[in-house]
């Protein structure tokens, strides 16, 4: 005896429409995009990958085109994926779950997959026919096709995946003659498999048991959000066409809803839409289409399923006229926090500087007495150059009177600057000896400043720091 | 599906079936799981008891279960420890060749040698010259710009190398300041002098009542051989500057006293047989770097 009951296989039937030509549309662009961009090229200059968009792990590098973010810079991402669900947020305030329907990678594939199985095994009737019987050569050859395709699919998805982690068409050559590392070997195999699996086999029970957002999305959903909706004031009660024919005639109510169940065989996560809205709708707007060309045979208005929202049924069921209200606090809140997270994002990225420094107190020892009585502190000072040429990089330090600068193992120039010479888009770290001359008087601890100059860009950056003296505690 | 012969009861309100438990009057759907959920789920305890043969896992009263692979994490580390020894040989390659002064001026080899040299350091040296090399009394801050033998990347090789009083070691750095008191050779007075003499010297005050004559006398006499007239001190003789800010036993009256009378000698180990060169190499170049490297 089972734990639990089996759950029902979908048969999507193909349907034809706007939202359909929105989904296709959408999907070639996506896809499109995903397998050609990690042959976009971008020149950066002699010492960098030319791959516009590129995760280089290995030297701890991320290129996005003109960006290029080190390891430390990890916050763009981080504000990156704050953007992302506010603009979710705003997405699911105005229209429902249209991520669900026409975006979500899960959907794409899905799709994909879908219009493969279709080709070969025929649309809704054919397969669930062709199931039920014996196996046949016939039935063994258009499956065996059907998971052919999709397995090229999932095994070029995962192929695209590593491409963006190094240089594409180098990879693409090792992948080929089989010299490439053995991670990307496993990492296809690893996509391939989570790409047949998950669009091929689990598809909608994807979004309804593994996906969190249709239960977050219900949580942040409100009666006045666009979404799929059966049209129930319009619809009911549901009789036949001949029906309701004879009932107008006599000036009796009669519902639009002929109960064909082409929005039910159109769905491809297998619901009734006219059950209400339900979380295992993803509102690709099938359904919509599937009932318009229903409406357009039976000659009766389209949009009994139609984007709407549930304030509209409620407001014409009392004959009152349907409302609008995009503008809404919560879609504004989201509206501005959108604006003021991408504002900081992109103020930040403007204003991001070519060098930086740091510095580090050294703890042991605080400080250093020389034989002529002036006192030493140092520091280990990090350098970095984030443009493609070697730069020299001038210290200087203020902050006390007669305090002088040295720098381990490079000698001073005349005006007892040190230059340190930082390779093209990486960093150096000098041990840094900060001095201050016997008799100024000194606190136990006081605030200095440490400078670096580009001597030929001009470029400046200063961290500050502490200087220790007689009297600190470590 | 159901295959018993009562029919589930079907809920009115949704038109499922449910599972028959009911809960103050809450009746629980029986809404599926996927099948491939379930047999995920069922595969990962079937795996669980692969692990139990392939890995150590039971634990029996004075042991445990070995395992059929015979996998440890002990010979685990075993492994990744000669992995990590041939790649800082690799490293360390280069260091064989170099002298110090050569490692000092590759920037390349400069950074592995202070890496490795302050690993060496702290397994060896901090004991004494603390973390960092900021010593304490009797143990000289090697961050300093003051050297009792020398600041060198030579000089600094010869003392790591032989250490300093080693019994037994012919060319290790010695230096036998005579204890004046406990040897009879000055009296307590005079020792007193001496030491107002020295702090006189360094520019430090001086006790009210002090023959400063007597001991600027007996300082001349007994002391400027090695220390110099004006007690500048002599690397060579391993005798320390007495006039600058820095000193290893201090200035106090107490401790130049103690000094003078029971004289010190201090002993570092010979490090030439115990670290093998390369590592040595590394030591002088960090302990160069720390900022006093002449």
């Amino acid at each position: 005896m089972p734990l639990f009951a089996a759950s029902r296989k979908v048969y999507p039937q193909s349907v034809s429409g706007p939202f359909r030509r929105a989904k296709w549309l959408i999907l070639f662009l996506c896809l499109g995009i995903y397998y050609l961009l990690p042959f976009l090229r971008w020149d950066r200059g002699p010492h960098l990958p030319d791959q516009a968009v590129l995760a280089d792990i290995a030297n701890g590098r991320f290129y996005f085109f003109f960006i290029e973010i080190w390891p430390q810079e990890v916050y763009y991402f981080t504000g990156l994926l704050i953007l992302a669900s506010f603009v979710l947020f705003l997405m699911n305030a105005v229209a429902g779950r249209v991520w669900c329907g026409y975006l979500c990678p899960q959907t794409v594939w899905t799709d994909l997959f879908l219009a493969v199985e279709r080709f070969f095994e025929g649309d809704r009737r054919e397969r669930m026919r062709r199931d039920e019987a014996p196996w046949s050569a016939d039935k063994l050859w258009r499956k065996s096709a059907k998971h052919a395709v999709w397995l090229v699919i999932a095994w070029w998805t995962g192929g695209a995946w590593v491409l963006y982690f190094a240089d594409a068409p180098t990879l693409v050559r090792e992948l080929a003659t089989f010299t490439a590392p053995i991670s990307a070997y496993v990492w296809i195999a690893i996509l391939t498999f989570t790409t047949y699996s998950l669009a091929g086999i689990m598809r909608e029970q994807v979004c309804k048991f593994m996906c969190p957002w249709p239960r977050i999305q219900a949580a942040l959903t409100d009666d006045e959000a666009l979404n799929v909706t059966y049209r129930y004031d319009r619809g009911e009660p549901r009789v036949s066409v001949k029906q309701a024919q004879k009932l107008r005639a006599q000036g009796a109510p009669a519902g639009d809803c002929i109960d064909c169940h082409q929005c039910v065989a159109v769905c491809p996560t297998g619901i009734d839409i006219r059950d209400g809205a339900q979380v295992d709708c993803i509102q690709c707007g099938l359904c919509i289409d599937a009932c318009d060309t229903v409406m357009a045979r039976i000659g009766r208005p389209t949009r009994l399923i139609a984007y709407d929202t549930e304030t509209n049924v409620k407001r014409r069921m009392a004959g009152k006229p349907a409302i609008y209200r995009p503008l809404r606090v919560r879609t504004l809140i989201y509206a501005a926090l959108i604006v003021v997270v991408g504002g900081a994002m992109l103020w930040q990225l403007a204003t991001r500087r070519t060098a930086d420094i740091s510095v580090l107190h050294e703890r042991a020892p605080l400080f250093v007495t020389l034989s002529d009585g002036s006192i030493r502190n140092a520091y280990a000072v990090r350098l970095l150059n984030k443009r493609p040429q070697v730069r020299p990089f001038a210290l200087t330090v203020a902050g006390l009177p007669g305090i002088r600068i040295d720098a381990v193992g490079i000698a001073p120039t005349a005006d007892l600057r040190p230059v340190v010479t930082v390779d093209p888009d990486s960093s150096r770290e000098v041990r840094v000896l900060v001095t201050v001359p016997a008799g100024v008087p000194l606190e136990a601890s006081q605030a200095i400043t440490i400078t670096a100059s580009d001597l030929f860009a001009g470029e400046t950056v200063r961290a500050t720091d502490h200087f220790m003296a007689p009297g600190a505690k470590p | 599906m159901d295959q018993r012969h009562d029919a589930p009861e079907i809920d009115p309100v949704t038109g499922h079936a449910t599972t028959g438990h009911e809960w103050d009057g809450i009746r629980e759907l029986n809404t599926p799981l996927p099948r491939w959920w379930l047999g995920i789920f069922y595969a990962t305890i079937i795996w669980s008891f692969g692990y139990w043969i392939v890995y150590p896992a039971w634990p029996l009263l004075t042991d445990a279960t070995r395992g059929v692979i015979g996998y440890a994490t002990r010979s685990d580390i075993t492994v990744q420890m000669n992995e990590l020894k041939a790649q800082r040989a690799a490293l360390a390659a280069g260091m064989t060749e170099a002298t110090p002064a050569q490692i000092k001026a590759d920037p390349k080899l400069f950074q592995i040698a202070t890496a490795q040299g302050k690993a060496a350091f702290g397994d060896n040296c901090a004991a004494c010259h603390g973390v960092g090399g900021a010593g304490a009394k009797g143990y000289p801050n090697l961050n300093d710009d003051d050297w009792l033998w020398g600041g060198s990347l030579d000089t600094i090789m010869q003392t790591l190398r032989h250490g300093i009083r080693v019994a037994g070691n012919d060319d290790t750095r010695v230096s036998q300041m005579p204890a004046f008191g406990r040897d009879g050779l000055l009296k307590r007075g005079e020792i007193n002098a001496v030491a107002n003499h020295v702090r006189e010297l360094a520019g430090l005050p001086t006790e009210p009542k002090a023959d400063l004559a007597l001991g600027r006398k007996l300082f001349a006499d007994n002391c400027a051989a090695c220390h110099g007239p004006a007690g500048k001190g002599n690397q060579e003789l391993g005798a320390p500057n007495l006039t600058d800010a820095i000193s290893l036993y201090g200035m106090d009256m107490a401790s130049l006293t103690e000094t003078i009378g029971n004289s010190r000698n201090g002993v570092m180990p010979a490090w030439g047989g115990r670290l093998d060169e390369t590592t040595l190499k590394a030591l002088t170049v960090y302990v160069h770097s720390l900022g006093g490297g002449q």
